[in-house]
């Protein structure tokens, strides 16, 4: 027992004396992005075609999830955030505890896409089947137009943007004094790509993520707004049309009035150019 | 000449003392932080709600703090856990130390510290790929993403420890022992299970304690396997979350100064515990087996 804490001890001063040594690295033209999983590609891509124009910045981006990048965002970790869902008020007051304002950007719309294993016959649902679906509901296929087996319902961490944003659109249908939760039986994973590997081996699996993530070996599943309605597909088009019921905006976050390298890094992104990538990402541009 | 050895051997009596004590003071430290960032949390939440309640639902409004399926899940992949390495590990260990020419002894016991070295995430991704497929098929349940794929993982990441820990104890019973069975005309394996086993049956019984005290503290591997559904009353071939996998899992979304970062801390503080009641337990029975 003693062996194993002085090896800890050993490995928290190293980690120690290498923290004033990051601050150094971090001053030097860096620019710090963190949150949102769904954003990470795309961010990154942003990055690199930025970098490659002005080598002077150095861009950091990494994942983690929305609630992570606020939360960092706030704890002053990084200097910007991406978030895959609004700002909560709860946030903002701790933001304003802190002294900080931060300043929301849309920077790009996603379709959220609830996906299933090829083999699933069931390629339609609607608001309602997949809430009841959700919410534990509904737990066997036959109940939502398929086979005779258990539904394994997969949804992201609760760090997730994802995961808020589908409570909040599917679950509660954007009631805010909805009590509807995620059944307790829902599988809760660490990444989206967890989510389209458990969809790929897994017939009975349902799961949601950005359209970005839809792959060769799932279904996209249509999705109509109520029982009368037309299913509609995640496609861009219908995303930008609004026809497509479960799309959100995603968004930028920095911590208060950016400096001159962050909106340098911003303008970039919202001009045709960043839009063009938001496009070669499966996203889908913001409508200015 | 005499003064400077006289000098040195102060000077590294001194280097080892504090370090000695910079171990204790660093685990005390941790203890106190735990303790003062988790205490918070039971200014808003009751004790009982905290450690019975049934539901985790810590970023709803209002928020639910209830770690009752956590522990359920920790100790179900703990179980499941126990149940495969216990037998194989002390079967192992017997093999090795009683039973094995010393060739076969030396490839196993080098071949049982290189699955120590595996890093457990590594252990956790062949899970996701391997077992997690299996066990959907083989036991026919909706998804393999379950305790008892947990369960497997660190069942192979408690093996070196009750192995090595095993094989030490079943060492140390004096030879004398054995020499005295064999007089009697024991066979070897009721010298082994008559006189040998009982002998150091405490030193089996640490490694057990140690392995198990591996097996609750490990984060990664569990989380990639185990599906993290926090739910109750599911037997070992059902989704299961446990609490290191919650802090890591949800500490990066934490607000520092949230009920839910706080919550977490006190997660932290009945993880110390567990680990600590298992470590002692362990200290106890070694102490007891040198007496």
């Amino acid at each position: 027992m003693i062996h194993r804490v002085i090896y800890k001890s050993i490995f928290t001063w190293a980690l120690l004396a290498a923290m004033p040594l990051s601050v150094v690295f971090a001053k030097q033209g860096s620019l710090q992005i963190k949150g949102s999983d769904t954003m990470v590609n795309l961010v990154q891509a942003w990055a690199e075609a930025y970098m490659e124009k002005y080598p002077d910045l150095f861009i950091a981006v990494t994942g983690g999830g929305s609630g992570t990048g606020i939360a960092a965002l706030l704890n002053g970790t990084c200097d910007v955030a991406m978030s895959s869902r609004n700002i909560t008020p709860k946030e903002m007051d701790l933001a304003a505890k802190k002294g900080i304002a931060p300043k929301e950007y849309k920077v790009a719309l996603d379709g959220l896409a609830v996906v299933v294993h090829p083999s699933n016959p069931v390629s339609e649902l609607t608001l309602d089947e997949l809430a009841g679906i959700f919410t534990g509901h509904i737990t066997n296929w036959k109940d939502a137009g398929g086979l005779d087996q258990r539904i394994v319902v997969l949804s992201r961490e609760v760090n997730s943007g994802t995961h808020v944003y589908f409570k909040e659109h599917v679950l509660r249908k954007g009631n805010s004094k909805s009590k509807e939760e995620f059944s307790a039986d829902a599988l809760l994973l660490p990444s989206s790509q967890a989510i389209a590997d458990e969809i790929t081996q897994n017939p009975a699996a349902i799961g949601y993520y950005g359209m970005g993530y839809i792959g060769k070996d799932h279904k996209a599943v249509s999705i109509a707004k109520d029982a009368g309605a037309e299913a509609v597909d995640p496609t861009e088009e219908d995303v930008i049309s609004g026809r497509y019921p479960i799309s959100r905006p995603l968004f930028i976050y920095t911590n208060g009035e950016p400096n001159e390298q962050t909106r340098r890094f911003l303008d970039f992104i919202l001009s045709d150019e960043g839009q063009k990538i938001v496009l070669s990402m499966d996203f889908v541009p913001f409508q200015k | 000449m005499l003064k400077i050895g006289r000098f040195k051997e102060t000077l590294v009596e001194g280097i080892i003392k504090t370090s000695g004590i910079a171990s204790i003071f660093v685990v005390t430290l941790i203890f106190f932080f735990l303790l003062k960032e988790g205490v918070f949390l039971f200014k808003t939440v009751h004790l009982h709600d905290f450690l019975l309640g049934r539901s985790w639902y810590p970023i709803s409004d209002p928020p639910e703090f209830g770690i009752l399926p956590l522990i359920y899940g920790t100790l179900l992949v703990t179980a499941g856990a126990a149940v495969l390495a216990v037998p194989l590990g002390i079967g192992a260990a017997i093999y090795i130390a009683e039973v094995a020419p010393p060739k076969l002894k030396e490839i196993l016991k080098s071949g049982i510290e290189l699955l120590a070295a595996i890093p457990s995430v590594v252990l956790g991704f062949i899970g996701i790929v391997t077992i997690v497929p299996w066990a959907r098929q083989f036991f026919h349940i909706p998804t393999g993403l379950t305790a008892f794929s947990g369960s497997v993982i660190l069942a192979f990441m408690a093996m070196p420890t009750i192995v090595s820990i095993a094989e030490d104890s079943l060492h140390s019973v004096p030879k004398s022992y054995k020499e005295g069975a064999y007089a009697l005309g024991a066979t070897r394996w009721q010298t082994i299970y008559r006189v040998v086993i009982p002998a150091c049956s405490s030193g089996m019984l640490a490694a057990v304690m140690l392995g198990i005290g591996r097996v609750v503290g490990e984060t990664m591997a569990v989380m990639m396997v185990t599906g993290n559904s926090a739910s109750l009353a599911r037997g070992i071939f059902s989704p299961a979350r446990t609490l290191t996998a919650t802090i890591a899992a949800e500490m990066g979304e934490t607000v520092q100064g949230s009920d839910h970062y706080f919550a977490l801390f006190s997660i932290g503080i009945v993880l110390f515990l567990i680990t600590f009641a298992i470590n002692m337990t362990a200290d106890f029975m070694i102490h007891r087996k040198r007496k």
